[in-house]
């Protein structure tokens, strides 16, 4: 493989089969977290890890194992990432851990993670596994982050509130646009129109790219 | 079926392999996440003792009541009990309040020896954001207008929000919140009232009041 088709695997994950906004993959923590920027970066990194290793493990193994048992094995395999990864977040970033809660354990079940096992990295060497993972992973948390930042500006006023969370330090209250905000933004309704917003904002721009592509 | 043994030994390999992962990480983590939860707990409990100096670790001299009991709740009390130079100085309640908006809140009530509240802290909650979650600290100064009050002040018939005819604000939008939180300390109040000498004094060990 040449630099140019890992290049291809990322700008693949990052944006034209976006698990968030194309493929419509792992919603409900897309849906439940993304209240501030900082609960949406730390479930978009968490959720990285463990893809970009799934895809790796998975691709290292796939020679010895057989088509019949290849499902169990991928659960077994992330749920045990997943559950490394909630112990060392539990260990490190426990204010994180709080204000997560049950979304680290849920990542198992992001079927984002296990679509990229079975569609990409059961089929395809070492290296484009870990780059598929990497520019999937990215791709998810990136949107992550967008709708965090979004919401937080909308429904609260503030923009990176609790960073101390994942950077530790003393408490940092981020930056305070407005007093107060649109309250809907933070309730599970401003989850879904600001995902419907997101996905809105691709297609026209893909379309625009489409439209100046032909003329 | 022919291979079934490669394909058991294949599983029965990878979930070992995955085990041993697991309890790696559990063994190197376990120690560092005790001492946080440790460190939470006593920071969460902290700001309802209002700045009083005390000896050791709130946590030290817990008392845990069943139910049933007579404080607000189904569920176990734990009652943490905090001294000062050796002495009694305060007792931290951590009740339920029932007749929220949305489920339990938990809310911990400070009480010093003399009786007056030393301070109030919602630990958990499920109440609409914006409206009912008010009543945490970090949100709006609601708890705050308890500090330093006592059963003589108000007296009893008081210790109600003021559309309840009581003395005490409410919040803006919501009412029932409020209402189940200012309950839940009013019957904390009164049980401390009751049982003082035996609430400070009783060893950790002991079983019921």
């Amino acid at each position: 493989m040449t630099p140019g088709h890992f290049i291809d695997r990322l700008q693949t994950g990052l944006w034209r089969e976006n698990p968030g906004l194309v493929q419509l993959l792992g919603l409900c923590p897309l849906l439940a977290v993304t209240t501030t920027f900082v609960n949406g970066l730390g479930l978009g990194v968490a959720t990285l890890v463990v893809l970009t290793c799934s895809n790796v493990l998975v691709s290292a193994t796939r020679r010895w194992i057989l088509a019949e048992i290849r499902v169990p094995i991928y659960v077994l395999i992330i749920a045990s990432l997943v559950t490394c990864t909630e112990l060392i977040i539990k260990a490190w970033f426990p204010a994180l851990d709080r204000s997560l809660g049950i979304f680290i354990p849920l990542i198992v079940t992001n079927c984002a993670i296990v679509a990229r096992a079975e569609l990409f990295a059961s089929r395809n060497g070492i290296a484009p596994s870990f780059f598929d993972g990497l520019g999937m992973g990215a791709g998810f948390a990136l949107l992550l982050m967008a709708i965090g930042f979004f919401r937080e500006l909308v429904g609260k006023g503030s923009l990176f509130a609790d960073f101390h969370m994942l950077f530790g330090g003393k408490t940092l209250a981020g930056l305070v646009v407005v007093d107060g905000g649109w309250l809907l933004a933070v309730l599970p309704p401003g989850a879904f129109f600001s995902l419907a917003l997101a996905v809105a904002l691709k297609n026209y721009l893909d379309g625009k790219r489409d439209a100046a592509g032909r003329t | 079926m022919p291979g079934i043994t490669i394909r058991g030994i294949t599983l029965a390999t990878i979930a070992a392999i995955c085990a041993t992962l697991v309890a790696a990480t559990n063994h190197l983590t376990a120690a560092r996440i005790a001492a946080n939860e440790q460190a939470w707990l006593e920071k969460s409990l902290e700001p309802a003792l209002g700045g009083l100096d005390y000896d050791g670790s709130i946590t030290a001299a817990k008392l845990v009541l069943e139910p049933p009991h007579d404080l607000p709740g189904d569920d176990a009390v734990i009652i943490y009990r905090v001294y000062s130079g050796g002495a009694p100085a305060a007792a931290l309640f951590a009740v339920t309040a029932k007749g929220g908006y949305a489920g339990p809140i938990r809310v911990l009530v400070g009480i010093g020896a003399a009786g007056t509240i030393t301070g109030v802290r919602i630990l958990e909650h499920r109440e609409t954001p914006g409206l009912g979650d008010g009543i945490e600290a970090s949100r709006s100064d609601w708890v705050h207008q308890f500090d330093s009050r006592s059963l003589g002040d108000p007296p009893v018939a008081g210790w109600h929000l003021q559309v309840d005819g009581g003395e005490f604000d409410q919040l803006t939008g919501a009412s029932v919140t409020p209402r189940a939180v200012i309950k839940a300390i009013r019957e904390t109040l009164l049980y401390f009232d009751a049982h003082r000498e035996k609430i400070l004094t009783m060893p950790a060990t002991a079983e019921a009041l």
